[in-house]
Formats: structure tokens, sequence, C-alpha cells
């Protein structure tokens, strides 16, 4: 199975999350940076499948020079092979980050069985740049999976199929496809292992292939949707009222849960 | 001007996350004498009148397709798509549920259109930009809030389901209901829910009253034993921050946080939970806040409405002992 993957580059946030001053960015001074959690499950079903069926796994990444850092990450889970989009640091809009993923996908002279890509971003969150994909090569699509099982076609070159499950208000829901097609996965879908020495060593050394805009035409353009300022919601930072400390505090806890309404 | 609003049901209802979504919808459309129109998929004799009349839905369309046996995303899409086209929709809303944003991510690839996805507010564009929407989104699950301009024909937009409080219009509307029966090809109905078994029922992470939290300050998977207890006794469930799933202590259905479950609980009492963003962007809608927590200053301190300096493994089993005194007098 060939498998693509596509990961974003995020920053890594901790207790605290800081606008820089112009409002357009986060802070990442004193943080580092990261994969989406979704994404990091995809590689890791991703390398889990090929695992099972043989084949190779891609990871794609979108981002600045600095991105290849966390395909080196990925590298270390067991992915095969790093491509990097590279930009110029400006923040691409899902529409022309599609494009850019759909224009490395049809370059490539083996086709993928199957492309992964997480539910939505952690930072943007915007959970479409999977679906528009999809769109744009044809392919079915479906999103917010949690258990993905991939049957290989009986005969050399017959049809794979891939049967995923979701949740949906306590149900859950089964859907049937037939590869090749694209899969957002939810964190959850499995436990990520912890990247191996070997693997690590393996990574550092392994070779990015990197590209810069146009990619067949696939460039920045703005989308309609125009990011004007973040920032921090208001009352963020009030600061509790300290109960007590220790055990001393029980009975004033006791009388808190009271109020609520919550004791038995 | 007309704003399309997906509505999920909830059994035969309106879900309480549309409820939310068609306020939204009201909110946008209602300055410039517009009116809201409610989407439904199923047969137009189950549509939840009196929900969306109460929602001041003006018209609802039911759509009915002997093809659609359970719920198809890129279908959903397309007769959303043609719906717009027909009332010559200003605006396009939907919960941000996982069906919500999934019908829109397609409805956006297919008309080519941006989506603006996890709008808290949205309004008509002032003077300087009459073709435009000026939104205010979440970003980091709600950790930050986005002030952006949306100029597009059409505005296609997901609400944030937990930052929008349901509001009942004051003046209901009488929907008038309409049947439509989409036009399908063969690749919008390629992925459809071809099951949909009913899980154990239990007490759900979701919809909890009660949730006591624990985090990396629990030490390690044997730890629970007592956080368990004290759920138990105050008839809640038990949730766990991300390091906690990571680590394979806990399953990740437990998981509290961007990545696992909103939850909405009366109390939320966070034991040995440090406060990261990821974790916090799950809680934003828990009524009230309790740490129990060994760092005065760890971010959570400044995130809760009450707080508890002290080890976990001392404060619970003195908390248990004394709700089992209590309700034992």
């Amino acid at each position: 199975m060939e498998i693509l993957v596509c990961v974003k580059r995020v920053p890594m946030v901790g207790g605290k999350i800081v606008v820089t001053a112009d409002g357009q960015d986060v802070d990442t001074r004193m943080s580092g940076f990261t994969v989406s959690p979704h994404e990091e499950c995809a590689v890791e079903e991703a390398v889990r499948l090929v695992e099972r069926h043989g084949g190779s796994v891609t990871v794609l990444t979108l981002g600045p020079a600095d991105a290849a850092g966390q395909l080196r990450d990925m590298l270390a889970l067991g992915a095969s092979r790093a491509v990097l989009l590279e930009t110029d640091g400006r923040e691409w809009g899902p529409i022309a980050t599609a494009e850019a993923i759909v224009a490395a996908v049809r370059g490539r002279e083996t086709p993928y069985d199957l492309l992964l890509f997480g539910n939505e971003a952690a930072d943007t969150g915007d959970y479409q740049v999977g679906v528009r994909v999809a769109h744009a090569l044809g392919l079915p699509c479906v999103t917010g999976i949690k258990n993905l099982e991939v049957t290989a076609g009986a005969e050399a070159g017959a049809a794979a199929s891939a049967r995923a499950r979701r949740e949906y208000r306590g149900t859950e829901e089964i859907y049937d496809l037939s590869l090749p097609a694209v899969i957002s996965v939810k964190e959850g879908i499995n436990l990520p292992r912890y990247p191996s020495l070997p693997g690590r060593l393996r990574a550092k050394r392994a070779t990015i292939e990197s590209s810069s805009p146009p990619w067949s035409g696939a460039q920045w353009h703005p989308e309609g949707l125009r990011k004007e300022r973040l920032r921090v919601p208001a009352g963020e930072s009030k600061r509790a009222e300290v109960l007590g400390t220790g055990a001393d505090a029980v009975p004033a806890l006791v009388t808190l849960l009271d109020t609520l309404g919550v004791l038995p | 001007m007309t704003v399309l609003c997906l509505v999920e049901p909830d059994g035969a209802a309106v879900a309480d996350v549309s409820r939310r979504a068609l306020t939204f919808a009201r909110a946008l459309a209602a300055p410039v004498g517009g009116e809201v129109a409610a989407v439904w998929f199923g047969a137009a004799g189950g549509v939840p009148v009196g929900d969306l009349s109460a929602y001041g839905a003006g018209d609802a369309y039911a759509v009915e397709s002997p093809q659609l046996t359970g719920y198809a995303p890129q279908a959903w899409a397309r007769a959303l798509a043609g719906l717009a086209d027909e009332v010559s929709a200003t605006a396009v809303v939907a919960a941000a549920t996982d069906r919500g944003s999934e019908v829109m991510a397609h409805l956006g690839a297919i008309t080519g259109l941006p989506v603006a996805a996890n709008c808290v507010s949205a309004a008509p564009g002032g003077p300087a930009e009459p073709a435009g929407f000026r939104l205010v989104r979440q970003r980091w699950a709600g950790s930050l809030l986005e002030d952006s301009l949306l100029e597009a024909p059409r505005a296609l937009l997901t609400v944030a389901a937990d930052a929008v409080a349901p509001a009942p219009a004051q003046a209901p509307a009488v929907p008038n209901v309409r049947a439509r029966r989409p036009v399908l090809d063969e690749t919008d109905l390629r992925v459809q829910a071809v099951e949909s078994a009913e899980r154990a029922a239990g007490a759900s992470l979701a919809t909890a009253r009660v949730v006591v939290g624990g985090g990396r300050g629990v030490g390690g998977p044997e730890g629970f034993g007592v956080l368990e207890e004290l759920a138990g006794l105050l008839g809640g469930v038990v949730g766990v921050s991300r390091v906690v799933t990571s680590e394979g202590w806990r399953p990740h259905r437990q998981q509290v946080g961007q990545t696992g479950t909103r939850i909405s609980p009366e109390l939320y009492l966070a034991c040995g939970i440090s406060g990261a963003i990821q974790h916090m962007a799950g809680c934003l809608s828990a009524k009230h806040i309790v740490a129990v927590n060994t760092d005065p200053d760890a971010p959570i301190i400044a995130r809760a409405d009450y707080a508890v300096i002290g080890d976990l493994n001392e404060v619970l089993p003195a908390l248990i002992a004394a709700i089992r005194t209590r309700a034992s007098s």
C-alpha cells in the first residue's frame, strides 16, 4: 500500500497562549513546535497498515523550511519518505493548501492508495483540507474516524477497501469505502509509539524532498476569509478562590459541593 | 436575505447544538430583516415544527430521497448547495459538529467557496465592506479568538456551539414545511453510513453533571481508584487529561480536551491537572471548576473558580470520608 499522510507544524502551547504584538500570530519565542495530535495518530495508523500490508508511508507538509523538523519526527515514527512544500512563512488558507497537496499527489508516478489527514489542525481548526483534496482528486472521503480496517484486494491489482468507524451522538457509524480514498482521523484511533533510537537516527540522516511554489500553478492566494486580529478571550486570567491547603480544606470543599447541589 | 441552517436531530426533536446554530443564524439575519430557513434531512412529516418555530425558522425544507438510507456527507452537501441556490441564500450555517463541519467542508469544495469554521458571531459587513461578513471565530478550540472579514458571494459558516447560548425567538415563526428531492449522482452516494449500532449505555462524559478529572499528578494507572470512588459518590464520571491517555494510563474515550471530549458539567473537579491549553479547551462550558493541585502557580489556578492546594492523594480520601460521614448522619 502506498499511503500519504499530510501533517501540519503547529506551536507547542502549554499552559498559556500568547499573541504577538501585531495580533497576527501566536508568539512562539518561548515554545517549540509539534505536529497536530490527530495527525501524529494518522502517521501511526499509516505505519501500522504498511507493517501489515507492505508498501510505504510518505509524510507531507506545507510550511516553512523549519517544518522539516516535524517531518523528521514523523520519519522517526516509521514513515519512509518526507515531502516539504516549502512556503515563505505566510499562513496558507485551506483552499490554497489543498491545491498544493493535489499538485504534489498528481505529480507522483506511483499513485497513493490512501490519503490520511488529521481531522482538524490544532491551531486553525478549519476541518476542510482533506475534503477539498478529495473533491479535487475525485476520491471518496470520510472524516472523524476513530477505527480503520483496510482489506487488500484478493488478487494483485484488485481494488482494496476500507471500513471506517466513528462515533455520533453515542452510536457508532460505519462507512465502507473503496480505495483510493481520503480519510481524516482523530486522536484515539491508536496510541502512537515512541520513536525508537534507530528510527531517530534514520530520520536524522534522511533526505527531505523539498520544493518551492508554484507547484503546477499552485501558490499562495487570498481566499475571501481574511484574518484581521488574534486575541485571547476575555476572562482568561481570573484567580481561583483558595479553599485551603491539603485535607484542612475538606470542610470548605464539602460546603461548596453542597451549595452546588452535587452531594448525595 | 435568507440564512439556511442545517438542523441535526436529537430523536424527534432539534438537537441542542442546532438550537444554538439557529440562534446564531437568527442573529445574522435579523439586523437586515432577513429570515432563517431550516434544512432537515428526512421525511416532511417528521420535521420538528414546534422546535423550529420556537427558534424562529420561517421556512423548513425537508430533504427526502429514497437514495439516502443513511447519513451521506457529500449528498447532504449537494442537497444544501441546491437549496442555497433555490432560495438565493446569503449564508449557510451549521453547528460545528462532526456532521456539520464535514457537510460544510463538502459544500465549500463543491462550490469553491471558503468555509469559516467555528464562528462565535457573524454580522453583515459595514458600509466599507458591503459584500462582506464580520466574523469572530475560534482558533485553538476556543483558546484564541480571531476577528476576521469574510468576502464571499455566500457565507459558509460553522458555529462553535459551546460559545453560543440557545435562545428561543421572541416572535416564534410558523414555518412552512416544503419537501425537496435533491438531484444526486453516484459519487455523492459513495460514502454513506451503512450501519449504526447502538452502543452500550453508560454515564457519558459529554453530558455528565459531575466530572472528576485526573492528570499527571495521579501518578500512574493504579492511582485512579480514588477518583472513580469519588465520581461514583457524586453520581459523576472520571475524565482525564491528554498526558494520561498518551501514557496509556486510561483509554482515550475518557480524555477531556481539544482532541478528546468537550464537557459541560455543573462541577468539574480537576485533580493533579496543570491546566494546559489543550485540556482547558475541553472544559470551557463547565459551570464551576475546582482545582486540586500541589502547585499554587499551576496554570489551572488562573482558570478555576476554586482551588485546594494539596496532594490529591491526601485531599480526595479525606473528602470521600467527609461525604460518607455526612450522608450517614
